[in-house]
């Protein structure tokens, strides 16, 4: 515990000096790389995954995905930092139950009003999970990209994984919580909006990513009666690899109201479908069987299924 | 009454492939808009075949992509300023090492037999596929010629990706 601390307070100074280089009007300046620190030993490199959880329309469950992604990796013994990119309509803490805990924010962190060790909130449930909240009552515009970068890299040398929590929309928020990922996870509903919007954001994501996707708010009794886009309706028309379904249900909601992520409810087919995402995402692709019973069948009839059967 | 007796006998109606037909065609035309140089090199492509068989001006040559019901129609309006005696031959593509063809004074091939047979190439029966209104006609419009596009113009990235699994084999 206490080399953890350490290894925090090394890392607060480094991400202090690269935020003060990202200012500084010299180009050439290094970003993201630390000033040398004498005695110190090097920090580690960013090894750390950042993934940016993105979509275009709002509402479409960016959040929820964020929030229970973020708690199933943290529960196979990953360590996982979550961003709240949305600055200006702060939800994550609210979602995973940790908004009595946050005292400095992600704006704070970029202006050196707070280190990252004071901004970093650490989970109730675990140990490995941790959010950097985003600020309420500023604006997205107050980011300064080149600064967020740096952080993204910061966060990448302490943790596994950097999961970013992208504001609605393609203006400036979404610019900036994409700058320091290198890969995103598409959230798409089963409706003409979010397919058209999740497209459009696709094509504005470096050309080299390849984005997974995850369709949430399927329901389907609707599709099966032709009333609602089926996953692979969507999916024709996105062709992207498919992360995961994620069916609608009443349970999301109340798991928000009570600040609870459903990843850590074992009688949850919501739960078991984004414990079977993380599994996926951390490249083991056969979980343990029986207990991830969403992927078990294969196919995403079989996800839809087990989700249905596992309520 | 009748509503009532469709409500009865018709299959209910699936409003999803109705989503997925619209959301088919509407991807296409937001991908063609956001693809100017695709559509740059395809409006350059079209004018250099039309100047084989008429003389136009394609300082005036237009065209655009517009969004109906069903399909993305492509509507080219070319303004032809002179007919070619006989159609320049369809030079092979690597005789061409000029991207940029001159299509603005084609030197007019000496006149021959008037009686030639028309190419079996490019522009078949005249109406259809036409793509032109004559400078004097220009009050009338003519219809402007529509090609269907076939399939959306998927972006490069797009290649790579997979796309779900069907239903388990087992
Ligand atoms: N699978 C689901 N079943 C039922 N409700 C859901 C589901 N997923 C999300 N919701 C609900 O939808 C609402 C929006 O979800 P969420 O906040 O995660 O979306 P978002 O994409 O982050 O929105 P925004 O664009 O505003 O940031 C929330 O009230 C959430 O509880
Ligand atoms: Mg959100």
């Amino acid at each position: 515990m206490t080399t953890m601390m350490r290894a925090f307070e090394t890392g607060a100074t480094a991400v202090a000096s690269t935020l003060a280089s990202a200012a500084a009007p010299v180009e050439a300046a290094p970003v993201g790389q630390p000033a040398p620190q004498p005695a110190q030993p090097q920090p580690a490199p960013p090894h750390g995954r950042a993934i940016v959880i993105t979509s275009g329309k709002g509402g479409v469950g960016k959040t929820t995905t964020t929030a229970n992604l973020g708690t199933a990796l943290a529960a196979r013994g990953q360590r996982v930092v979550l961003v709240d990119a949305d600055v200006g309509l702060r939800n994550l803490d609210i979602v995973l139950g940790l908004e009595s805990r946050v005292r400095f924010h992600l704006l704070d962190v970029l202006e050196e009003k707070a280190s990252l060790d004071e901004a970093l909130v650490r989970d109730k449930r675990s140990d490995s999970l941790s959010l950097l909240a985003a600020a309420q009552t500023r604006e997205k515009e107050d980011v300064v990209t080149a600064h967020m970068t740096a952080l993204i890299e910061e966060l990448r040398r302490r943790f596994d994984y950097v999961l970013i929590d992208c504001p609605a929309g393609i203006e400036k928020g979404f610019k900036n919580a994409v700058a320091g990922a290198q890969h995103a996870i598409i959230v798409c509903t089963p409706e003409v909006s979010a397919v058209r919007d999740a497209d459009r954001v696709v094509g504005l994501l470096p050309n080299d990513w390849h984005p997974d996707l995850i369709v949430n708010r399927v329901r389907p009794q609707l599709v099966k009666k032709g009333k609602m886009l089926s996953v692979e309706d969507v999916n024709d028309i996105l062709r992207l690899p498919l992360l995961g379904v994620i069916a609608e249900e009443p349970g999301v909601i109340v798991a928000t109201n009570k600040g609870e992520p459903l990843a850590l409810d074992p009688a949850s087919g919501i739960g078991a479908a984004y414990r079977a995402i993380a599994a996926k995402l951390a490249g083991d692709e056969a979980p343990s069987a029986g207990s991830d019973p969403a992927v078990s069948g294969g196919g995403w009839f079989a996800k839809l299924g087990a989700l249905l059967g596992g309520r | 009454m009748l509503e009532f007796l469709k409500k009865l006998f018709l299959p209910p109606e699936r409003s999803s492939e109705t989503a997925k037909e619209r959301l088919r065609v509407v991807l296409l035309s937001d991908h063609l808009s956001l693809a100017p140089e695709t559509v740059e090199a395809l409006k350059r492509d079209l004018l250099e075949v039309i100047s084989k068989y008429v003389e136009i001006d394609p300082a005036h040559a237009d065209v655009t992509f517009e969004q109906r019901e069903r399909e993305v129609a492509m509507l080219a309006n070319v303004p032809i300023t002179g007919i070619r005696e006989r159609p320049r031959p369809t030079a092979p593509r690597t005789e061409e090492p000029s991207p940029s063809p001159q299509l603005v004074a084609p030197t007019v091939d000496a006149p021959q037999a008037a009686a030639d047979e028309p190419p079996a190439a490019a522009l078949a029966p005249e109406e259809e596929a036409a793509v032109a209104s004559a400078p004097q006609a220009q009050e009338k419009q003519p219809p402007p010629t529509r090609a269907s596009y076939a399939g959306a113009p998927r972006r490069r990235r797009r290649k790579k990706t997979v796309a779900l699994q069907g239903p388990a084999p087992g």
